[in-house]
């Protein structure tokens, strides 16, 4: 039962890693209805920024500020600069230009930082939250904004005029600029705003796994299984799709005998397939009527 | 090819009267007398390129002895291509400086199932690949793969070093073991436990793997300390390690932890997972650690700084990778000018497998290289130490970890 | 859509679509002979290294082929091919290795092995759309060299290590080293996967799945059995990987998990849009892409390899969305309208 409880805590601790990266997942998709295979490496970029200014001598908390300033206008320039002149091309274009952004973001990362691992601060301190270690307050603090960005989303989304543009202009964009949405401005701010919750994410994740530029990829992909599995409409169902994508994989790998830990990875997206399989939407979505 | 041959035959008999001629063997391909060019293929780009700092310290280095004078008189052209650790990727590159750049013979390609994949290539085609850059045991073939070398203590003698530490000084210790999923983890773990022999079923208590692409350890240190264990073997890359080393300080973990070699630079693994985290923990060496203040002083330590500050500036000092590629280029370079002036291939290799007794600066001290026509194990001696919250300590004797 | 032109052109425009179509297809078949015989006389006159690297290029070429077949004409995202295509290289290395089996009998048995996986993971596919499938199949990719490491399964995979294989000598005492007749061997394959391919393109299943893809709806509504259609289409393209990944194997001499990882099936991905999605003979072209520009992004920068191939591609989907097709397309409309 011991056992049980720790590894249960380890895969939440592990978990609140992929519900900051399902947020950020989730926000881009109800910018723009698509999956950015780039949204890690981003990500990671933003916090090779903080990084830079930390080893300036900035302030933790301004060059926080700061790296998601950047981030937010970097996302915005990027759906502007790259995004728009190909917003009519078919899915496969979109998805060439994902890979494309990751492998540039990914090479200039390498190119200007190196490779070996970075040490990167956290703002909530070193100490334990349980006595037994098993869940630092980092942790802990990382599972507090995941709920607080949650409950901004979800304010965001449902209550503001902006946000409820944004769902419009994703859901459908010709009947949005009908009704006089600025749909190309709205797909922008929705990048800015993916951008800075993946900063976030990056500055909160990095303590963890040390900062180096291949630290995302898996990441980015159990926070699509996550964002998949509580459904990549909801917010607060994409965070608690982390967690349990978290929890999965721990109690996978140590109570599968001989190959648990083997199998770990494939059981975690083997979730994906299956969710989507039996349950599209995910735990928490909405369903999406097609009309004929 | 069967059709230009019939055609020249003038050129096919003038060929035929030059090989009939007794004597000094050809120089290789590649080798002029005014350089010798040398092909690697090393990981630039993808998710194993830190590894790629490797290539990037040799070709500096190569570039301070040309600056220098080069070898006898000639100038070194070090070609490296990137293979993104993928390895159809490595043949197809091999293949382009074997049979299009015509280099005189491998060195250093990086990597175990990237060197697989040419492993059979290269000795049928008789090049040299020497000093691959991996510490599987199979690069120590010379009766079945006479081409092939390999430099570092291979990971099994590593893995036998720590069981013998472990019979010795805790026979009734419970071991549980974190490994790499790959040749390189699984290679040191079957160290231990042929190190272990009879007694492995009952001191390994608990193992645990983790993939290259996992994010983090943290939850297989957790699984691996409820089994009980008292003795933690940590056999993972700089990252793992890190994470492991101080997550096991995180969670109290009493135990006599050993972490292995790759991981054990100061400034890459102990800074980063904490040093009052890593203070204790047992390793083995064979280099000396840039970034342990224990050699501060030291001579050679100071001309590599030198070397880096001038010709890798935008080196990683902290970075492991760069005093290897520095120590293996040195080792090549003893070599090429053992050769004197007959570069064939079949020389360079015979050279090769005759070192005897050779110091490199950054070496510890008591660790030589000897390689010979049987042995094809240049390194095999490693030193214990311990840390101590600062710097590593050494303890005991050079150990030999010979196989078998 | 094409079912529809099939029912709405009349007879008043068809005398001309015809002419036209003549024109086309005696001018398509001038130029294939004519790559043809470029193409075979390509190995002597190069180095065995790049005779290896164009075998790979055709062997690429096939495999996107497939993906075209599934991507292109049904309109069924896959990122993940280089599962299928692992499935056929593991496959041709253990029937090599283990077993004996000859080389020549280890492409069709790795086709079907693959055709099987591919049917199979057509199935639970048919509820996925869009960017859930890319979703799915890229999972499907990731774990595929972990599994291919399990330790159960290493005693016929090799494991980590891998299984080393050997090149076969040219058959029937031909003059060709092992590189040439292993460079024909996968050309012959591909033109005859090719005309395969058109044939199916051409015919009723061929209809079936554009229609599909156009309109899974409409489809449905007119008879077409969408189930049945897109789990075959994908066993197809998963056969058709599959062989590609068989003579992969041969060639590069080599299985190893690290050989198939997520990069691949991007990188097939990345040549069927550079090849153009929707014209099979694009492939080549996408082959060639995926092969040498690594390659050539190297020359300009080490370090910065992967940002220089992510800017070329980048400007490649500006400028040509619909990859080299839509360069064959101008060209004989061109050609066309000037015989007017």
């Amino acid at each position: 039962m011991e056992l049980f409880v720790q590894q249960a805590v380890s895969g939440l601790a592990n978990g609140a890693i992929y519900a900051l990266m399902a947020l950020a997942v989730v926000m881009i998709y109800q910018t723009i209805h698509h999956l950015n295979f780039a949204q890690g490496e981003m990500a990671m970029f933003s916090t090779f920024i903080a990084w830079q200014m930390l080893a300036w001598g900035v302030p933790y908390w301004i060059a926080f500020i700061i790296t998601i300033a950047v981030s937010f206008a970097g996302g915005f320039l990027i759906e502007r600069v790259i995004f728009k002149p190909i917003h009519n091309a078919p899915v496969l274009s979109y998805i060439v230009a994902f890979i494309a952004l990751f492998a540039i973001f990914n090479s200039l990362a390498g190119f200007i930082w190196e490779f070996t691992i970075k040490p990167f601060p956290t703002p909530f301190g070193k100490a334990p939250l349980l006595e037994s270690g098993l869940l630092s307050m980092h942790q802990a603090g990382m599972i507090g904004v995941s709920v607080l960005l949650v409950v901004f989303l979800y304010l965001f989304f449902r209550y503001t005029r902006v946000g409820l543009a944004m769902r419009a202009a994703a859901e459908n964009p010709e009947s949005a600029r009908l009704v006089g949405i600025r749909v190309g401005w709205t797909t922008a701010l929705g990048w800015g705003m993916a951008a800075a919750i993946g900063a976030v994410a990056g500055l909160l994740i990095a303590p963890i796994v040390f900062l180096e530029p291949n630290m995302m990829l898996i990441i980015l992909l159990y926070g699509f299984a996550g964002a998949v599995l509580g459904g990549l409409t909801n917010p607060a169902g994409a965070v608690f799709g982390g967690f349990t994508v978290g929890i999965v994989e721990a109690l996978a790998g140590t109570y599968i005998p001989e190959i648990g830990n083997e199998l770990k990875q494939p059981i975690a997206l083997f979730m994906i397939v299956l969710v989507l399989v039996f349950k599209p939407t995910g735990l928490f979505g909405r369903k999406v009527v097609q009309r004929v | 090819m069967a059709r230009t041959r019939l055609r020249y035959p003038a050129f096919a008999a003038l060929a035929l009267a030059f090989a009939a001629a007794p004597a000094l063997a050809q120089n290789a391909p590649g080798v002029t007398d005014a350089e010798i060019k040398i092909g690697n293929t090393n990981p630039y780009s993808g998710p194993a390129s830190a590894y790629g700092t490797i290539g990037k310290t040799i070709a500096a280095y190569f570039n301070k002895v040309n600056d220098e004078g080069g070898i006898n008189g000639r100038k070194i052209n070090f070609i490296s291509y990137d293979d993104g650790y993928s390895p159809p990727k490595t043949v197809e590159q091999v293949r382009k400086l074997v049979e299009s750049d015509e280099v005189a013979f491998l060195f250093q390609t990086l990597g175990t199932p990237t060197n697989s994949a040419i492993h059979k290539y290269v000795n049928v085609k008789k090049v040299p690949h020497l000093f691959v850059a991996t510490g599987a045991t199979k690069w120590g073939q010379p009766k079945k793969f006479p081409w092939t070398m390999g430099w570092q203590p291979n990971y099994q003698s590593e893995g036998r070093i720590y069981a013998k530490y472990l019979l010795d000084n805790k026979p009734d210790g419970k071991i549980a073991v974190l490994y790499q999923n790959d040749d390189y983890g699984k290679d040191v773990l079957r160290g231990v436990k042929d190190g272990l022999g009879d007694k492995a079923e009952s001191m390994i208590v608990a193992q645990a793997s983790y993939e290259v692409s996992n994010p983090t350890v943290d939850a297989e240190v957790v699984q691996l300390k409820a089994s009980g264990a008292d003795v933690f073997i940590n056999i993972a890359t700089p990252k793992f390690a890190a994470q492991a080393i101080r997550k096991a300080g995180e969670i109290g973990w009493d135990a006599l932890k050993i972490v292995n070699n790759v991981a054990s630079s100061v400034g890459a693994v102990l800074k980063p997972a904490g040093l009052e985290n890593a203070k204790g923990w047992y390793s083995t060496g064979y280099l000396k650690d840039y970034t342990d203040p224990a050699w501060k002083d030291d001579e050679g330590i100071k001309h590599f700084e030198a070397f880096m500050k001038k010709y890798y500036p935008d080196g990683d000092l902290n970075s492991s990778f760069t005093t290897y590629g520095y120590s293996a280029a040195q080792t090549l370079v003893h070599v090429l000018e053992q050769c004197g002036d007959d570069l064939s291939r079949e020389n360079i290799m015979k050279q090769a497998a005759n070192i005897k007794e050779l110091e490199l600066e950054l070496a510890l001290p008591g660790i030589k290289i000897n390689t010979s026509e049987d042995d094809f194990f240049p390194i095999e001696q490693m030193q214990m130490m311990q840390f101590n919250g600062e710097r590593w300590e050494f303890f005991g004797e050079v150990i030999e970890g010979k196989l078998g | 859509m094409s079912v529809d032109q099939e029912v709405n052109v009349g007879a008043v425009s068809k005398a001309p679509e015809a002419e036209k179509k003549r024109i086309q297809l005696s001018g398509s078949w001038i130029v294939f002979l004519v790559l043809l015989g470029a193409a075979c006389i390509l190995p002597f006159v190069t180095r065995n290294f790049q005779i290896f690297q164009f075998t790979l290029v055709i062997i690429y070429a096939i495999a996107i082929m497939g993906l075209n077949l599934l991507t292109g004409f049904n309109g069924q995202f896959s990122l993940g091919h280089s599962a299928f295509f692992a499935v056929g290289a593991y496959t041709a290395a253990i029937l090599m290795d283990q077993y004996g089996v000859s080389f020549f009998w280890t492409l069709p048995a790795a086709g079907i092995v693959a055709f099987v996986f591919g049917f199979l993971f057509g199935l639970p596919a048919l509820r996925l759309e869009n960017i859930y499938l890319a979703l799915a199949t890229f999972s499907l990719a990731a774990v595929t060299p972990t599994m291919l490491k399990l330790t159960p399964f290493e005693h016929w995979t090799g494991g980590v290590q891998g299984i080393v294989l050997l090149k076969p000598d040219a058959p029937f005492g031909l003059p060709l080293n092992q590189d040439q007749w292993l460079y024909f061997y996968s050309l012959a394959v591909a033109v005859l996967l090719y005309f395969v391919a058109r044939n199916i393109v051409k015919s009723r299943t061929g209809r079936a799945i554009q229609a599909i893809r156009d309109n899974p709806i409409a489809a449905r509504a007119m008879g077409v059995n969408v189930a049945y259609y897109k789990t075959l289409i994908f066993g197809v393209s998963a056969f058709y990987t599959g062989v590609a990944g068989a003579l992969s194997a041969v060639v590069v001499q080599f299985v190893a998990p690290d050989s198939f990882t997520v990069t691949l099936s991007v990188a097939l991905l990345v040549g069927l849009v550079i090849g153009g999605v929707g014209w099979l003979p694009g492939a080549f072209i996408g082959g060639a892409f995926i092969l040498f520009l690594p390659n050539i992004a190297e020359e300009f920068s080490k370090g910065l390899s992967g940002a220089v191939y992510g800017v070329i591609l980048l400007l490649v989907i500006y400028v040509m969305p619909s990859g080299a097709g839509t360069l064959w397309h101008r060209a004989t409309q061109y050609l066309s309208l000037r015989r007017k």
